[in-house]
């Protein structure tokens, strides 16, 4: 990516009481970019957005916003962020307007400009109606949408999101993603916590998985699936002798198309280029070595099968993956 | 400067619209249970406190100046609870990633909590007076006693503050409230006069700021300027070396958590 660099991260880790939350992360996060760190619970993904915006402070390396040292510097990196806690930190006292009135003060916009910049953003998520109703009686989506009014209301150049559609509904997720889409678009670098893998899969450009505090892959979705070597082709075999397994394998190593093949229970594991060319192919070898199959499965990798291939264990046994 | 400013009366302002929404809250802080002391404890010792003991004309208006600084206690103690639910909800967190300066949450608070502090004691001098106990310093007097109990007010609210700051939890916060608050107001002279103590409970109130607080507001109330003065004098000393103290500690806390 030519982008310019907006986030560089060195060797950050912090120790809560001796036990490490996260270790020696490194990675850098361009300008305009939707960038996203995907991980189990307790990985240290809101650990190390709270290093980045500036309210915890790192045991070791350096982390640096458009060049600014976000301890050295703090007060500059706070000029250039909007944040967006993954706890819906609201005071249920205040109605929506007083928030963002609150915040407009702490940033010392000027009057009429804040007035018009809150009509904006009340607009842009759709809280207008609710603009002036105390937030004790908000419900999650609610909330959640005006902590991004929150957020957007400094006109940050990054935009940190600690898992911004956490316990939303399937339309309120949509509507978020869309907003997010359309800041990325306006040039707005952001940065986003979520252990959705279909958010990580759909919503961000490029993506580190973390795990246990430790970054075990970086790169846009695309790259990170197409790095597990290609779309799988499961055959099951309705005679597995091993004799025919290697012929079946000998014959299908031939093929162009097919990148690797491995065994598996009671057949074959293949992974290919392009499914649509493959499948053919391969059917017509097995027939012409007189193999005959008891099973056919297409495997296209998801962002699950990547996780698992980084950390040896599965994403989806904690968590309910909703699909939109 | 100007920003500052612009901060901490944003920040106040926020403590009182919450207020204001609390309308139960609200009423209770006006109404507070203090007032309840002077009422009941006022009449109902009235008869069992000995005039001589009390040095003062009756139980209600020597027990006035006790009442006025345990609301300064109170005050001062909670002065942190909300900062506590702030740190708690993450609200506080959504504060410090704005650029303003560290120091306006706490000024906001010290702020508003003497605001409330400055009107409870004019309530509660205010029921007092209806029950015939009338300042012998009068406005001015009164005016002292203001200054007087919020320089205690600061010192106990940055106590609380700074533990607000520390506690890993609020269950902890309360017990630790919970249990400071009824020996200061025992090991004081806040309900007797320290003669009337027995020898350690005195020894131990001696080392009580707030003794010290209650008998400079004390003659403010019962015996006019000649006797108050150097009694005041002795409060601004011990309210200096109080609260400066508290600041040093609230200001290590605070540091710990928000840097
Ligand atoms: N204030 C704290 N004190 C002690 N340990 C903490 C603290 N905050 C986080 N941790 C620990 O650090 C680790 C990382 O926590 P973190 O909140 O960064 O995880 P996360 O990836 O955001 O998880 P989640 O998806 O649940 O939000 C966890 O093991 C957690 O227990
Ligand atoms: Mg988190």
């Amino acid at each position: 990516m030519s982008a310019p660099i907006a986030i560089d991260v060195k060797g950050l880790g912090k120790a809560y009481d001796g036990v490490k939350a996260i270790d020696n992360l490194s990675l850098s996060i361009y300008q305009g970019e939707i960038f996203g760190l995907l991980g189990p619970n307790g990985a240290g993904k809101s650990t190390t957005l709270r290093i980045l915006i500036t309210t915890l402070k790192p045991t070791t390396g350096t982390a640096t916003i458009f060049g600014r040292d976000v301890v050295q510097d703090a007060d500059t990196v706070r000029r250039l962020i909007g944040y967006v806690p993954q706890e819906r930190a609201i005071d249920r006292f205040l109605t929506g307007r007083e928030h963002l009135l609150l915040l407009a003060d702490l940033y010392h916009l000027k009057k009429d400009e804040a007035l018009t910049r809150i009509d904006q953003l009340l607009k842009l998520v759709s809280l207008e109606e609710h603009a002036d109703r105390v937030a004790k009686g908000y419900s999650g989506g609610m909330k959640r949408k005006l902590d991004i009014a929150c957020g957007l209301l400094p006109n940050p150049k990054v935009l940190f999101l600690d898992e911004p559609t956490l316990g939303l509904d399937v339309q309120s997720r949509l509507n978020i993603w869309e907003y997010v889409r359309q800041l990325r678009d306006q040039g707005i670098t952001i940065v986003m916590t979520t252990n959705y893998l279909d958010e990580a899969d759909q919503l961000c450009d490029r993506l580190a998985i973390i795990d246990r505090g430790q970054i075990r892959a970086i790169g846009s979705p695309k790259d990170l699936k197409a790095g597990l070597g290609g779309d799988g082709i499961w055959l099951t075999l309705g005679d597995p002798t091993p004799q025919a397994v290697e012929k079946l394998t000998a014959a299908l190593k031939t093929l162009p198309c097919v990148r690797a093949i491995t065994p598996r229970d009671r057949g074959l594991d293949i992974r290919v280029d392009g499914p649509e060319k493959a499948l053919p192919a391969i059917l017509e070898t097995a027939g012409t070595v007189e193999c005959r199959l008891d099973g056919i499965e297409y495997h296209r990798p998801r962002l699950d099968d990547v996780f698992v291939a980084h950390t040896g264990r599965s994403m989806k046994d904690e968590l309910p993956e909703p699909t939109p | 400067m100007q920003e500052q400013i612009q901060e901490v009366l944003a920040l106040t302002n926020r403590w009182v619209k919450r207020l204001s929404r609390e309308k139960f809250s609200m009423l209770f802080t006006l109404v507070q249970p203090m007032l309840f002391w002077l009422i009941f404890f006022g009449n109902l010792f009235q008869r069992a406190a000995d005039v001589q003991v009390v040095q003062a004309p009756n139980y209600m208006s020597f027990l006035a100046a006790g009442v006025v600084v345990m609301t300064v206690l109170n005050n001062g103690l909670a002065g942190g609870v909300d900062l506590l639910f702030d740190k708690e909800n993450g609200f506080l967190e959504r504060l410090m990633a704005t650029p303003i300066r560290r120091s306006s949450v706490i000024l906001s608070r010290f702020l508003f909590v003497m605001a409330i502090t400055g009107m409870q004691i004019l309530v509660i001098l205010g029921v007092a007076f209806l029950f015939g106990v009338r300042p012998e310093t009068g406005i001015l007097g009164i005016a002292v006693i203001l200054l007087i109990g919020m320089a205690f007010g600061i010192g106990l609210t940055a106590i609380s503050m700074a533990m607000a700051f520390s506690v890993k939890s609020h269950g902890d916060f309360f017990s630790v409230l919970g249990f400071l608050s009824l020996p200061m107001i025992f090991l004081s002279s806040a309900l007797v006069p320290l003669v009337a103590m027995p020898g350690w409970m005195k020894t131990l109130a001696l080392f009580n700021p707030m003794t010290w607080v209650i008998d400079a507001v004390r003659p403010l109330i019962l015996s006019g300027w000649s006797q108050a003065i150097p009694q005041v004098a002795i409060a601004i000393g011990v309210l200096v070396v109080f609260d400066a103290l508290c600041l040093y500690g609230g200001a290590k806390a605070f540091k710990r958590t928000v840097g």
